[in-house]
């Protein structure tokens, strides 16, 4: 019996940690904007967004010259290394874009957002404004959320853009192929509607399933250092998982169905 | 960290979020020769597009005038019907232009190649919604193969 008990269990607490999760981003985004939180805002935009742009540019760079290196050597055997521009270009602007910086973030910045609300938790903060008649939600949770929503494509982006620099430095300036065959060839393979924006779309999503998840977990963490730690660890491996399963689902309907 | 410093840093953050996106849009997709603005459309029938796609290039001696926007097949004799987009300001081809599925290259991308025909008195300009009559097909390789062997076994 004890089983099916521990079964049932399970299933409640799944189903209302989605239903606080879902209560909490409402509660955070139904508050009407104010200019007061434009400035908090901006400063949580720094936090995960520009503090992250160091390691954004690193892997976006090493990721586009590894691709034209190995592209390079496979293309090279049938002749095609006019093809090396699209090949690093579609990899980086449909996949590696969008989902290298998810996980880049969730693992950068989604955890130190669940540490941060954590321990806020924890050190009793959160109760405090609420003591001063101050929404915790809409002072603490709306300008992160919202921060990492725009953060996160403007990220993927220069992550594409920075990419297809790198492929070019290895591709052109090191190993010959001819630079006008690198970008005009991919420039006519590569489309702004279907590659480019349903990139960010791509972002978008994940930017919005990963700064939710690292918030929840954060706002419903266990206020303890072992609750602190083991919710920063969920964060990135949920995250982590959610945007790999996503990015199956998002492709398929984007790019599998034609 | 003063509010002076973070507001910078977030400047140069979407300023180089602006950079990258003009270099996606003008280096890598080339939004500039994506036939916006005004265009008008031509039809051409074939009896095999061979790897046609929407979005192939239609090109005069190289140069890109317009893209295949559809491909349909003729409700009548079923044969494909591909609709070309043509930018406007390339408005003033004769009827007896004939339009041709080529290949870049022994293993590249399909294309059509648009050939100017002659203008004497009597031949109109091509206009929007007009079929173009003079048309030839893909060179599928397998047919090219059938035929050889077929000229092949004859001789002997």
């Amino acid at each position: 019996m004890n089983w099916i008990r521990q079964i049932g269990r399970t299933t409640l607490d799944r189903v209302s940690a989605t239903g606080r999760a879902g209560l909490m981003l409402f509660g955070a985004l139904i508050a009407p904007p104010s200019i007061k939180n434009i400035p908090l805002t901006i400063k949580q935009v720094y936090v995960v967004g520009v503090q992250s742009l160091a390691i954004i540019i690193v892997s976006g760079l090493f990721i586009g010259m590894v691709m034209a290196l190995q592209g390079y050597t496979i293309l090279t055997d049938y002749g095609a290394e006019g093809s090396l521009g699209p090949m690093v270009a579609l990899s980086l602007l449909r996949e590696l874009g969008p989902v290298v910086t998810a996980l880049l973030f969730a693992g950068r910045a989604g955890s130190a957002l669940t540490a941060e609300i954590g321990l806020m938790k924890a050190t009793e903060q959160l109760s405090s404004l609420e003591m001063m008649a101050v929404d915790p939600l809409r002072r603490v949770v709306a300008p992160r959320f919202w921060a990492g929503m725009l953060s996160m494509p403007m990220l993927a982006l220069i992550f594409s853009a920075v990419g297809i620099l790198g492929g070019h430095l290895v591709g052109v300036d090191w190993l010959g192929v001819d630079a006008g065959s690198y970008w005009s060839i991919m420039q006519s393979t590569v489309d702004w509607d279907k590659d480019v924006i349903n990139g960010v779309i791509k972002s978008l999503v994940f930017a919005l399933v990963v700064t939710w998840i690292a918030i929840f977990k954060g706002y419903d963490s266990i206020p303890t250092s072992e609750g602190i730690s083991q919710a920063t660890t969920q964060t990135v491996v949920f995250s982590s998982l959610a945007v790999l399963g996503l990015d199956f689902v998002l492709t398929a309907l984007m790019f599998g169905i034609e | 960290m003063n509010r002076y410093k973070t507001e910078l840093m977030v400047g140069v953050f979407v300023l180089m979020t602006i950079a990258a996106l003009l270099l996606l849009a003008l280096k890598v997709a080339n939004q500039t020769v994506v036939t916006d603005g005004d265009t008008y459309t031509l039809y051409a029938k074939f009896d095999n597009i061979g790897g046609l796609k929407v979005r192939s290039p239609v090109k005069v001696g190289g140069v890109t005038i317009g893209r295949v926007s559809s491909i349909k097949l003729d409700s009548d004799d079923y044969s494909p019907v591909v609709e070309l987009t043509i930018q406007a300001e390339y408005n003033a081809f004769p009827e007896t232009s004939s339009a041709s599925i080529l290949t870049s290259g022994l293993l590249g991308e399909q294309y059509i190649g648009f050939e100017p025909g002659f203008t004497i008195d009597g031949v109109e300009n091509l206009a929007d919604g007009d079929y173009i009559e003079d048309t030839s097909s893909a060179l599928v390789l397998e047919e090219l193969i059938g035929q050889f062997l077929f000229s092949r076994s004859s001789e002997e």
